[in-house]
């Protein structure tokens, strides 16, 4: 039940936000807000001895068992890393936003959207039931929504809020029909039923499109190439919210969801191949543009779409073991994904304090562009700590435990490039290449943090503040962080034995034991390749940055139009012109084309049908017989009607349609329906009464003006549903295999005590029909009267609602 | 007699069709008066015609059999239902043209901009 509970204080708390901001107007809610997270990292750290020595927790729920759908919680060790870094990180960072954000500001709207995504967040990781991990993930994606647009006066925070919105919920949609696909398979919604199924079903036909369909829900969320245009623009929102929720815990979410269900999809190559390439491309294109902003923020957003690359192709390598016989001979495949989430860990660390430090500069100096920034270094030194241990851990330069993360990268992809038992050696064989640009291009950036905001000049920085160290409350949080990336440095083996080892356990379920799966990590391991390496990747990003305004310009023979935010744009733009260009088409406000597209459906329809069918019958073999004057009257009937065509005066047209009901009334008698007769008699009269009364007050008729092909295509139509009335009505009758139950009324006189069989009808057999006929004449007669009384009179507004 | 009615029925509702189609209001409503009648025709001559007597007991001259009361009861409603909704049409065209000024159902499409 802790667990539960976890996820249901901060949805609790974000509940009340509105009443406590009520009744303590003065006071901070920030501080009130900050024992959430503490208390849930605090319930979360009395598991870590339990989960470090293997063991697992299960609570469930029941929501909807009959659809199998519970909210079950599964703690172990994969999840409590999340949970861990979702309860600390969010800790600090109410912490830190309370001395950032002014009471000027809205913030129980803030806090509220904040805790909103934590027990959002902690609901992702912590569920085991894929429907419920779905509504969490969607809960994420709305909440992080409302926070991008924090500010929702500005233009750019409703843009950027908007489209990371479209691309995260567009790939969350994905990941829910991959979960039902899971779901077709297996006929499970647990992970672990699901986990425990997976190895049989390998070649399933849906087996692909359910990774593909998992996959894009997680690229979407963890901003993968191309899907991370989004992260940029999602710096829009307070510094606090770009720290948490898009560089230490949403933006992980798609992570965890590939770590979660690698042992589901790993059994295939694809997935390797997938996770793998797209994680280096996203890799390398991160720090490839990371180098060419001038704004803090995107350059960090970029920097964070590279690490969360990284992350994504360990995981790729990772997935590997799954392939070979694993013992611990063996680790140096297991080791990527130990690799990825010892990085996903100081990532967390140092990319939280790095954009503190950017929110600290950018609330002292009032500006986040490196253009206008220099020599801050005396002015600021506690800031520039900070700056120096994150940009330094980033770049993975000792003694920071972004070292040691980076290490363990460039030690897995060397090991994949070896990895040739599916002789495909030569792709393989880029890993490590791939890996090395992107780490030059990670250690160019690095340096551009530092050197270009505090050193230097100070005559650029803004002239009309004072300028000066950010308050000891702000600094509290990113000290905090940076003491984590130098302590993981030198005490990484303690991280790694009671919270990496058990999450092992979770992307490798059974395949060997925790501690043959766990390397040991040395900070100094020998001249090895990686060594070799990080000193190449100084030594060249020394000279790249030295040389930065040589080469620059490359960044400009991409042309705009054809990068991927144009082409995102285009896409969006396009497709709305197409949708009002096809609406506009056929939406001509005609009543006439509506009727035409009317009949004309109806014409295909049936029409069709009995085109393609042995459908029409015709026999007049139980026919009545012809009297003379029945086909006179029929010919009468026929001439009145066609002759209403080409009526020049619209009472001659009145009148031929009085011959017609004139007409059917002689029918009535003939066909021995008295009742209908004198019905049709009185009604017929009192239309042709009212049309005549109508055409008092209308003008009279013009000639149409409608043009002769419109005349030939109305024309064309009309026959068209005649003859096809006239089908239709043949192969009914020629169908006479039921009796008709109209006996049954023959007993009127015993039933109903009643000799005229039509009235009843009408009158005790299927009086409701005629209840309700009252009824609309009724309504009918209300609505003529109304009409004709109550009228908008001049200058009043002419719609009513 | 029913092939020779149905063919009737297949002209009228030609007529009542085009006329539907057409642009002026009174020709449309005109249209849709045709096209009531038609249904009407159709529903008796569907049930068996001129195969007895009218549907009225205890009649001396002619004791059964009847010919089909049910389609009778069916046309009674429709044609009360047909009326009253020509009524109602009727006086919305006249309404339409105080208000809008035109009988022209190619210039009430309503407001660009609604």
């Amino acid at each position: 039940m802790t667990i539960h509970l976890a996820i249901i204080l901060p949805l609790l708390m974000a509940a009340l936000i509105p009443f406590i901001y009520k009744l303590f107007t003065k006071i901070k809610i920030g501080w009130l807000i900050l024992l959430v997270p503490v208390t849930v990292f605090i319930l979360l750290a009395r598991f870590i001895p339990l989960i470090s020595s293997g063991e697992t927790r299960t609570y469930t729920y029941e929501w909807m068992p009959s659809l199998g759908i519970n909210f079950t919680t599964y703690l172990d060790g994969l999840s409590m890393i999340f949970g861990l870094l979702i309860s600390g990180v969010g800790a600090l960072v109410v912490l830190y936003s309370i001395f950032y954000l002014s009471t000027k500001e809205a913030l129980h709207n803030f806090y509220c959207y904040l805790l909103l995504f934590m027990g959002a967040m902690l609901g992702v990781v912590f569920s085991d039931n894929l429907m419920v991990l779905y509504a969490f993930w969607e809960l994420t994606s709305v909440s992080s929504f409302l926070l991008i647009a924090f500010w929702h006066h500005r233009r750019a925070s409703k843009a950027g809020a908007r489209k990371s919105m479209l691309i995260t919920v567009s790939g969350g949609i994905a990941m829910l029909a991959g979960f039902i696909m899971l779901h077709a398979m297996t006929d499970s919604f647990s992970i672990r039923e699901i986990i425990a199924e997976m190895p049989a079903l390998t070649n399933e036909s849906l087996f692909i499109p359910a990774m593909i369909c998992v996959l894009l829900g997680a690229f979407t969320k963890s901003a993968q190439f191309p899907f991370h245009i989004w992260l940029p623009d999602a710096m829009e929102a307070p510094t606090p919210v770009s720290a948490y929720l898009h560089s230490a815990t949403m933006v992980k979410a798609g992570i965890y969801v590939v770590a979660r269900l690698t042992p589901v999809f790993a059994y295939d190559l694809t997935w390797f191949w997938t996770v793998t390439i797209v994680g280096l491309i996203t890799l390398f294109w991160g720090s490839f543009n990371a180098v060419k902003q001038t704004d803090l923020k995107a350059l960090l957003a970029f920097s964070t779409v590279s690490q969360l690359g990284l992350i994504m192709s360990l995981f790729g390598m990772g997935s590997l073991a799954f392939h070979v016989d694993i013992d611990a001979s063996t680790i140096i495949y297991t080791q990527a994904a130990f690799a990825a989430l010892f990085h996903l860990m100081n990532h967390s660390t140092f990319k939280g304090a790095l954009f503190m430090m950017v929110g600290i500069i950018d609330h002292e100096a009032g500006t986040r562009d490196i253009r206008r920034l220099g020599g801050l270094l005396t002015i600021m030194p506690a800031t520039f700590t900070i700056a120096v241990i994150g940009s330094m851990s980033m770049a993975g330069l000792p003694p920071f435990n972004g070292f040691l993360s980076k290490e363990m990268f460039l030690t897995s992809a060397l090991k994949v490039a070896e990895f040739d038992i599916f002789t495909l050696s030569s792709a393989t064989a880029l890993v490590p290449v791939i890996a090395w640009v992107a780490s030059v291009f990670t250690f160019i950036y690095c340096m551009i943090i530092i050197f270009k905001t505090f050193f230097g000049t100070t005559e650029k920085l803004p002239q009309d503040r004072h300028i000066h160290e950010a308050p000891i409350g702000m600094l509290i949080s990113p000290f905090v962080l940076v003491f984590f990336v130098i302590a993981i440095f030198f005490f990484p083996n303690v991280l790694a034995k009671y919270i990496l080892a058990p999450a092992m356990l979770s992307v490798y379920p059974g395949l060997a034991s925790m501690t043959d799966m766990t390397p040991h990590v040395y900070a100094w391991h020998g001249f090895n390749t990686e060594l070799w390496m990080t000193i190449g990747v100084v030594v060249f990003g020394f000279v790249l940055y030295a040389t930065l305004s040589k080469w620059r310009n490359i960044y400009n023979t991409i042309p705009a139009q054809f990068t991927l935010n144009n082409a995102f744009n285009r896409v969006l733009a396009e497709g709305e012109n197409v949708s009002s260009f096809i609406t506009k088409l056929y939406m001509t406000g005609s009543l006439r084309h509506y009727s035409l597209y009317m009949y004309g459906f109806l014409i295909l329809v049936v029409g069709s049908y009995f085109a393609f069918s042995d459908t029409f019958r015709f026999s007049m073999e139980n026919n009545a017989e012809i009297h003379v004057y029945e086909v006179l009257l029929v010919l009468v009937m026929a001439v009145a009607a066609v002759a209403m065509l080409f009526a020049k005066s619209r009472v001659t047209a009145t009148v031929l349609n009085g011959v017609v009901g004139f007409g059917i009334s002689i029918f009535f008698v003939i066909f021995r329906a008295p009742d209908l007769a004198l019905t049709q008699l009185i009604v017929e009269s009192v239309t042709t009464v009212l049309f005549l009364l109508c055409f008092t007050y209308l003008p009279t008729w013009k000639p149409e003006k409608t043009s002769h092909r419109q005349k030939m295509t109305n024309a064309t139509i009309s026959i068209l549903v005649g003859l096809l009335v006239v089908a239709v009505s043949l192969s009914v009758l020629y169908f006479n295999e039921f009796k008709t139950i109209s006996s049954f009324f023959e007993n009127a006189y015993e039933l109903a005590g009643g000799k005229n069989i039509v009235n009843t009808i009408l009158g005790d057999f299927r009086a409701f029909d005629t209840m309700l006929e009252v009824v609309v004449l009724c309504i009918a007669g209300i609505g003529v009267y109304t009409m004709i009384k109550f009228r908008t009179k001049k200058g009043d507004d002419r719609h009513e609602n | 007699m029913e092939t020779l009615m149905i063919l009737l029925i297949g002209v009228l509702v030609s007529v009542a069709t085009y006329l539907v189609l057409s642009r002026n209001v009174i020709r449309v409503i005109l249209g849709t008066a045709v096209l009531s009648h038609a249904v009407h025709l159709l529903i008796l001559t569907i049930g068996e015609v001129k195969k007895g007597e009218a549907p009225l007991l205890g009649n001396q001259t002619a004791d059964g059999p009847y010919t089909d009361a049910l389609p009778q009861a069916l046309i009674l409603t429709a044609i009360v239902i047909s009326f009253a909704v020509t009524a109602f049409v009727l006086v919305l065209a006249f309404r339409a043209y105080k208000t809008n000024g035109t009988d022209d159902l190619e210039k009430l499409r309503g407001d660009e901009h609604d």
